[in-house]
């Protein structure tokens, strides 16, 4: 080992290098890979699923971060993003879409709606979606602009990038889905 | 084509039920009627039936709640007759305690408007073939459009007065 570098992969990735070698950990490697390559499922319901559908077309183009493939399996998917007003009588079919999505699983909020309920304070409508599944990254707006679902998308590239691959098997991950009653 | 005029109707619904019709009044030029609620079956079948009006589109079916009233509950049938191009509203009202009778029986349409009705405001119309909530998630325990539920979530936390320092 002769020299010890550090290579910009846009997360900081810290690795030997050497003659004929590089050596690095497997959950920096593993998370480099993930990072990615996030398949995302949309989850859109209303005018924060026009902006997602911007976010996604030529102009800003979600492809740049890895995201070419969006996924409509959750069995696929790896990154939920759920835009839009989630009313009640939908909530155990959002819900039934997390579970189903196979770990690690990421889920982003994007716009007030999805995040607090927005505007609708109302009997009929959830007030934000982490009353029933834990959200990783909330993009605030109403509807926010593709700049910022980019941003949050990057958010949740950071979170992906550093995660450890123990987390999903700790015991702080399993109380974390008990409190929503997921298995 | 004969024309068809609102006072036309009203002759022709106080002839027939007389007593039955509670009040009338007429706003921007449509009618509105008042009636028994236990004769709303028969006013509609007449006003389908005659060949001077025939009412045969239901354009809609609302309720209303008005908790001072002695009869709060309110179905509100609104009739469009494309024959003379003439619109009707028939307002039937119920106690609590009360159920009104269905009516598709002539508007196979009222079926799921009844149903909307029922859901928000829960009006048992008799004789419905399929009475349940249509729009409302199925546990929800209360009619929601009644006065004495709240209209807003109780969940909802960042509209409390702290946040904003009072």
């Amino acid at each position: 080992m002769t020299q010890v570098t550090s290579i910009k992969y846009g997360n900081n990735l810290s690795t030997y290098n050497g003659p004929g070698f590089q050596l690095t950990s497997l959950d920096k490697a593993i998370g480099l890979a993930r990072k990615n390559s996030l398949w995302p499922l949309p989850f859109a319901t209303s005018c924060c699923g026009i902006e997602f559908m911007a976010t996604m077309a030529a102009t800003y183009d979600l492809a740049r971060f890895g995201s070419e493939r969006l996924s409509f399996s959750p069995r696929q998917a790896d990154l939920l993003i759920v835009a839009g007003t989630i009313s009640k009588k939908l909530g155990p079919v959002l819900k039934q879409v997390y579970i189903q999505m196979a770990e690690p699983k990421w889920v982003l909020s994007v716009g007030a709606c999805a995040s607090s309920g927005g505007i609708f304070d109302t009997y009929s409508v959830l007030q934000g979606i982490d009353e029933i599944i834990p959200v990783d990254v909330y993009v605030p707006g109403c509807p926010p602009r593709p700049e910022q679902i980019l941003d949050g998308f990057m958010r949740i590239q950071d979170l992906v990038a550093h995660e450890s691959l123990r987390r999903r098997n700790s015991e702080h991950y399993k109380q974390l889905l008990a409190k929503y009653d997921i298995e | 084509m004969a024309i068809l005029e609102n006072n036309t109707v009203l002759e022709k619904l106080k002839e027939k039920f007389g007593a039955y019709i509670i009040s009338s009044e007429e706003q921007y030029g449509m009618l509105s009627v008042t009636a028994d609620s236990a004769f709303n079956i028969d006013i509609l079948k007449f006003l389908w039936e005659d060949k001077d009006l025939e009412f045969r589109f239901l354009t809609d079916i609302c309720g209303i709640h008005y908790p001072n009233s002695p009869q709060p509950f309110g179905v509100i049938y609104h009739l469009h007759s494309f024959k003379y191009n003439v619109r009707l509203r028939l307002k039937c009202f119920i106690t609590e305690e009360q159920s009104i009778s269905t009516a598709t029986m002539i508007y196979a349409s009222a079926n799921w408007m009844e149903r909307e009705t029922y859901d928000f405001f829960g009006i048992i119309f008799s004789g419905h073939p399929n009475l349940k909530r249509i729009l409302n998630m199925d546990e929800l325990t209360v009619f929601p459009m009644r006065k004495q539920y709240p209209l807003e979530d109780p969940n909802r936390v960042d509209k409390k007065d702290y946040y904003f320092g009072r």
